[in-house]
């Protein structure tokens, strides 16, 4: 367990990360707009965290509930250009496309668990619900999935 | 991904804005160096000499939480009132103060400080009366020393008995200056 950093350290650290990650997601006006929003409800949540594992893991989890509120909210203007593939994504990129139509809750547990690692703590403090409800969230995605993936 | 500098300065603005922080905090320039000004929604909390800014970060979360930002934006009122004061444009502070965390002891001295005027000095001595401890000179040393919001409550206005500067938390030289600027001190 080690102690909160000040927001100003935790933002100096995670922000160009938090950016890159929903350009992607959003492209660029839309990703601008996310960017303020993540770092606006990590703030709110901020006074509230517990501890400091794993923070990036924490705020790119908010910044993936922006992006699906985002795109719910709004449709892009122009398609977001296709990034060119690298060899190694991260897997939460791969999960990002893969569960992009399940419903959002799952969708974010589902991310949060199996591509940032988090615990379901930690999953159920970004959501605004609990352990269990998370832990149900998680493994309602993983069903869906893989009812999907079956021929 | 770089983040911009409006991007960044939107952010800045609307965590103030918002009221989501527990201290606001900026750099501030002045003749006496660069100072770190910070602030929370009771008033200004601590102004600091010779920043090391994570050291001071640290402190700040201690003091008020963890949510700590610079937001130049927030700090503004002080910006302007020490501007003025260093132009002698301004011989009276108007701003609220955040004195969270201090003894009844050093509360009630850093009271009496701010009574003393512009332009003129009180000693260890006497101040220590005033604050009803006759006899507690070294005492109130302490508290000037550790005064967390120098120049706006006016510790290098106390001077010994003999009217040597004697200390300043931020050093002798700026205890000169501050007092030469204020002609409490001939030039």
């Amino acid at each position: 367990m080690s102690t909160i950093p000040p927001f100003e350290t935790f933002y100096a650290e995670q922000r160009a990360i938090v950016l890159a990650v929903l350009r992607k997601r959003l492209g660029g006006d839309r990703a601008d707009d996310a960017f303020q929003e993540t770092f606006l409800r990590a703030l709110a949540a901020y006074g509230r965290l517990r501890n400091a594992e794993n923070l990036r893991g924490w705020v790119l989890t908010i910044a993936e509930r922006v992006a699906i509120d985002t795109r719910r909210r709004t449709r892009p203007t122009t398609e977001v250009p296709e990034l060119a593939h690298e060899d190694a994504r991260p897997p939460y990129e791969e999960l990002g496309e893969l569960t992009d139509d399940l419903p959002a809750t799952e969708r974010a547990a589902v991310v949060l668990r199996y591509g940032y690692d988090l615990t379901y703590d930690q999953i159920a403090a970004a959501l605004g619900s609990n352990a269990t409800a998370a832990r149900q969230a998680a493994s309602a995605g993983v069903r869906r999935l893989r009812a999907r993936s079956e021929p | 991904m770089t983040v911009t500098p409006d991007l960044d300065n939107r952010f800045r603005d609307a965590a103030a804005r918002l009221g989501l922080l527990d201290a606001a905090y900026d750099v501030v320039e002045s003749p006496l160096g660069d100072l770190l000004v910070a602030a929370t929604d009771r008033g200004l909390l601590r102004i600091s000499y010779d920043a090391d800014p994570n050291l001071e970060l640290e402190r700040l979360a201690r003091l008020a939480g963890p949510r700590v930002l610079r937001a130049p934006r927030a700090v503004d009122p002080v910006r302007r009132e020490l501007d003025e004061y260093f132009d002698r444009r301004r011989d009276a502070f108007d701003l609220a103060l955040d004195l969270r965390g201090l003894t009844p002891f050093s509360a009630r001295v850093l009271g009496e400080l701010a009574r003393v005027p512009y332009g003129r000095t009180a000693t260890y001595g006497e101040l220590a009366a005033r604050a009803g401890r006759p006899g507690a000179a070294r005492a109130v040393g302490t508290v000037m020393n550790r005064n967390p919001i120098p120049i706006v409550l006016p510790c290098h206005r106390i001077v010994g008995a003999g009217g040597a500067l004697v200390g300043y938390g931020g050093g002798l030289a700026r205890k000169e200056l501050l007092l030469r600027l204020e002609g409490a001190l001939l030039a």
